[in-house]
C-alpha cells in the first residue's frame, strides 16, 4: 500500500479551483481516490450530478484525467463501453499498457436512477471501479430525498412538517445489493478514514473484475454543519456505526473499524440541521427508532462477518 | 461478386460483419433481435474482433457506446421501436457530443397499443435528435447503406441511423449481391479520432457542463457538422457506386419525366409503388415516384428540385405528428416547398400504421384521387387516413 508520503508525490488527479462547496466530502473523496489510482493511467467516467457539475464548467475542468461524462442514470454503461473499447483496441495493438477505469456516481445517480446500469455493468464482468459518493440525498438540485437518505432526515421532498417528521423509510443497502452480484470487490469506506479508503481502492483497482465502493461523504449544506466539521462527522459516522466501514472480497466480510465503544447515534444526529427535529421534544421515539436499526443492521454485519470466516 | 439470399436483418448483420466494428453495445428487440443475435453468433465464432457488449436495457446499450465511441472505438449497435425510444435521451448526446455511432434499425411502431410491427413512428420521433436517417427500400439498399453511412458518420462526427421496414424487410428473403470483406475495410478506412478518452497522454474532459456563456455556440457548430453530411454524402454515395455498381441518391426519382402528378414516398412502400407506377404508364398516365431515403438532414434543395416540377404530390407518410394536420414528412415538404413560385398541390395520406398492409389498389387510389386533384385544382381532403375502418 502506497504511504502518506508517497501519496504526497504523486500528481493529482482532481486539482484545486473546482467549484465545490468548502468542505465538501465528495471532492475530498475522489481526490484521495485518484491520488491512490495514480501508480497506473487513470480514465473516468462520471454521473451528471454535483461532482461534475462543479469540476468541469466549460471551458475549465479541475481532471487531470480523462473524464466522460455522459448523463445522470448511466455511468456505470458508459464506463463499461471505455472499458470495452480499451479491450478492442488493445487488442489491435492500438492502445497499451494497464489503464484504471473507475466510475463515478452521487447517491441518486447509483442508489435510484442508475441502478440498473450498474447492476448490469457488474454482471457483465467488466474490470472497472465504480465509486458512489453517497451524500444521502439529491443534493446537486437542492437536498431532495433518495433511497441512500437515512430514516428521520429531513430534505426538501421529505420535509419534517407539522404532521411527517421527515423521511419515513429506511435507506436501501446498496453495499449489500451489490455484494450479491458477486463482484471482485466491495466495500464501505468515508474520507475521514483516509488510509482505510486509499487501501480499499487499491485493492479494488487490483481486483480482477468489477469492484464496487460505496463512499459516505458529507455535505455541508444538505446535512447542515459547518464546512470545516466534514472530516469529524464522517468519523463519527463510523463511531456511532451510522455507516460501518467493511469490505467484502470473495465471499468473505471483513469489518475494518469495530469501535470498542460505539457512540449512540445521536452524537452523529445532534452535529446535522437535518436531524434537528428529531431533537424536539415529542420526538424522542424516533431516536430510538434510529438507534435501533443501526444496532439491528450492525449485528446482521458481525453476523456476517462471523458467518463467512 | 458474391450473391446471397438474406432477410434485411440479415443483410444488415452481415455488414456488420464486414466493417467488423471494435465495440457493439446491443439489447434485442422485435423485430431487429436477429440482427443482434447473428452478429452475437460472428464473435462468438471468432468472425469478428469486436468487443460485444450484451448490455441490459437499450439506454445501456446506447450509453455504453457512447462510452466506447468516445475512448476511440469503431461502434454501431441496432435497436427498433421502443428500443429507440428508450434510447432518446442518449441519442441526443451521443450527436451533441459528435459520436459517430451507427445504428441498424428496424422501424417498428410505437407503443401504446402495443404492436410489433412496421411503421415509422420510432424514428420520426427521434429526428430532431442530431441523427443522419437513411430509409432503405429493401434488403440489398439496407445492406449497402450501413458503410456508407458509418463513412459518412465518422467525415462529418454525425451519428446514423439506417433502417429498414420491420417484417416487410427485415424478415424477407431476398437477392443479395455483396462485397468481399476487404473491398468494405478499403471503403470504409482506418478510424483514428482526433479526440479520444485513453488518449493518456492528452487527458480531456468529455461532455462537461456548458451554460449559457458557450452552449450556443457549441450547438451551432453541431449543425455546423450536420450541414456537410449531405455533400459528404453524395461523395460517399458516387464512391460506393464505383465499387458496387450500386448508386442511392438522397431523394430518388422514379419515372418523373413527364408526369403530372407524383407519390413522395419511403421505405418498402416507395417499392411497390414503383410497381403501380409501370402499371399505370403503361395505361399512358403521366405518374412519377418520388422515394425520401434521406430525411436527416433534410436533402431540400433535392427536393426541390423532384417534386417542384409536379401538377400535385401526394406525400405517404408511415407516422403522424399527431398535430392534427397530418404526417412528418407531409408538414416538412410543405415547408421545403413554400419557396418555390410555382408550387405543387401537395396532400398526405397517413397510411400502414402499426404494420396495416398497403396494398396495390391502395396506392392506384393515389394516384387516382391525386390525378383528380392534378386536374381540378380541388382538394377535398388534406389529410387522408389511408384503409381506417369508418375513415370514408
Amino acid at each position: 500500500m502506497a504511504t502518506l508520503k508517497e501519496l504526497a508525490k504523486r500528481t493529482e488527479g482532481l486539482v484545486g479551483g473546482h467549484r465545490a462547496c468548502a468542505g465538501c466530502g465528495a471532492s475530498a473523496a475522489i481526490r484521495q481516490i485518484l491520488l491512490a489510482a495514480a501508480d497506473k493511467p487513470t480514465v473516468c467516467g462520471i454521473c451528471t450530478g454535483c461532482m461534475e457539475v462543479v469540476t468541469t464548467i466549460f471551458p475549465f475542468t479541475a481532471w487531470n484525467v480523462n473524464l466522460v461524462h455522459n448523463a445522470f442514470e448511466n455511468s456505470a454503461a458508459t464506463t463499461s463501453g471505455m472499458e470495452a473499447a480499451y479491450k478492442a483496441l488493445k487488442r489491435k495493438g492500438k492502445i497499451k499498457g494497464d489503464i484504471n477505469f473507475i466510475a463515478f456516481g452521487g447517491d441518486g445517480g447509483t442508489y435510484d436512477i442508475g441502478l440498473q446500469s450498474l447492476s448490469g455493468a457488474i454482471e457483465r464482468g467488466h474490470k472497472m471501479l465504480y465509486v458512489c459518493y453517497d451524500n444521502e440525498a439529491y443534493m446537486n438540485t437542492g437536498y431532495q430525498r433518495s433511497s441512500a437518505t437515512p430514516y428521520g432526515a429531513h430534505t426538501t421532498t421529505s420535509p419534517s412538517g407539522k404532521k411527517i417528521p421527515g423521511k419515513q423509510q429506511k435507506r436501501k443497502d446498496l453495499t449489500e445489493i451489490i455484494i450479491s452480484h458477486d463482484p471482485a470487490y466491495a466495500a464501505q469506506a468515508t474520507p475521514g478514514y483516509y488510509m482505510d479508503l486509499i487501501k480499499k481502492v487499491e485493492k479494488a483497482l487490483a481486483a480482477d473484475g468489477p469492484s464496487f465502493i460505496n463512499v459516505l461523504s458529507p455535505c455541508v449544506p444538505g446535512w447542515g454543519y459547518p464546512s470545516e466539521q466534514t472530516m469529524n462527522i464522517s468519523k463519527m459516522a463510523v463511531e456511532t456505526l451510522f455507516w460501518p466501514l467493511y469490505e467484502w472480497q470473495d465471499g468473505v466480510y471483513t469489518i475494518n473499524v469495530k469501535p470498542r465503544e460505539p457512540k449512540p447515534v445521536e452524537e452523529f444526529l445532534k452535529l446535522q440541521a437535518r436531524f434537528r427535529h428529531v431533537f424536539k421534544p415529542g420526538n424522542e421515539h424516533l431516536v430510538e427508532a434510529f438507534q435501533a436499526h443501526i444496532s439491528r443492521q450492525w449485528e446482521r454485519l458481525l453476523r456476517k462477518e462471523e458467518a463467512s470466516k | 461478386m458474391k450473391i446471397l439470399a438474406k432477410t434485411g436483418n440479415e443483410a444488415m448483420a452481415y455488414a456488420m460483419k464486414q466493417i467488423n466494428p471494435d465495440v457493439v453495445a446491443a439489447y434485442p428487440i422485435t423485430p431487429a433481435t436477429e440482427v443482434v443475435q447473428i452478429f452475437s453468433n460472428y464473435v462468438a465464432d471468432g468472425e469478428v474482433d469486436t468487443e460485444f457488449v450484451a448490455v441490459e436495457s437499450e439506454h445501456s446499450a446506447l450509453s455504453a457506446c457512447c462510452g466506447a465511441s468516445a475512448a476511440g472505438a469503431r461502434v454501431m449497435t441496432s435497436t427498433a421501436s421502443q428500443g429507440l425510444a428508450l434510447m432518446h435521451e442518449i441519442l441526443y448526446i451521443a450527436a451533441g457530443n459528435h459520436l459517430p455511432i451507427v445504428i441498424a434499425l428496424v422501424n417498428r411502431s410505437l407503443s401504446a397499443p402495443i404492436n410489433i410491427h412496421c411503421d415509422h413512428s420510432d424514428t420520426m420521433g427521434s429526428r430532431e435528435a442530431g441523427w443522419m436517417q437513411l430509409y432503405c427500400a429493401n434488403s440489398q439498399e439496407a445492406y449497402d447503406s450501413i458503410p456508407i453511412a458509418l463513412k459518412i458518420a465518422e467525415a462529418c462526427g454525425v451519428p446514423a441511423i439506417v433502417s429498414t421496414d420491420a417484417f416487410i424487410i427485415s424478415h424477407c428473403m431476398d437477392r443479395l449481391e455483396v462485397l468481399e470483406d476487404d473491398e468494405v475495410q478499403k471503403f470504409i478506412g482506418e478510424y483514428n479520432p482526433k479526440y479520444f478518452a485513453l488518449d493518456l497522454e492528452n487527458p480531456k474532459t468529455y461532455g462537461p457542463l456548458d451554460l449559457q456563456d458557450y452552449f450556443f455556440e457549441h450547438k451551432r457548430s453541431q449543425i455546423d457538422a450536420f450541414s456537410k453530411v449531405l455533400s459528404t454524402y453524395n461523395k460517399v454515395a458516387k464512391e460506393y457506386e464505383k465499387l458496387s455498381g450500386r448508386y442511392y441518391p438522397a431523394v430518388e426519382e422514379y419515372k418523373t419525366d413527364g408526369a403530372d402528378v407524383a407519390i413522395f414516398t419511403a421505405g418498402s412502400t416507395a417499392d411497390t409503388a414503383k410497381e403501380v407506377v409501370d402499371e399505370l404508364r403503361e395505361q399512358g398516365r403521366k405518374v412519377g415516384l418520388v422515394r425520401m431515403r434521406m430525411w436527416r438532414p433534410l436533402p431540400v434543395e433535392e427536393i426541390k428540385a423532384a417534386l417542384g416540377k409536379f401538377k400535385a404530390v401526394a406525400v405517404m407518410d408511415r407516422s403522424d405528428t399527431m398535430a392534427d394536420f397530418g404526417g412528418p414528412v407531409f408538414l416538412e415538404t410543405r415547408g421545403i416547398l413554400y419557396d418555390l413560385d410555382k408550387k405543387p398541390i401537395i396532400t398526405d395520406y397517413v397510411y400502414g400504421l402499426g404494420g396495416r398492409n398497403v396494398e396495390i389498389a391502395d396506392i392506384v387510389r393515389v394516384y387516382d384521387e391525386i390525378s383528380e386533384i392534378a386536374k381540378t385544382g380541388k382538394v377535398k381532403k388534406l389529410v387522408t387516413y389511408l384503409g381506417v375502418r369508418g375513415e370514408e
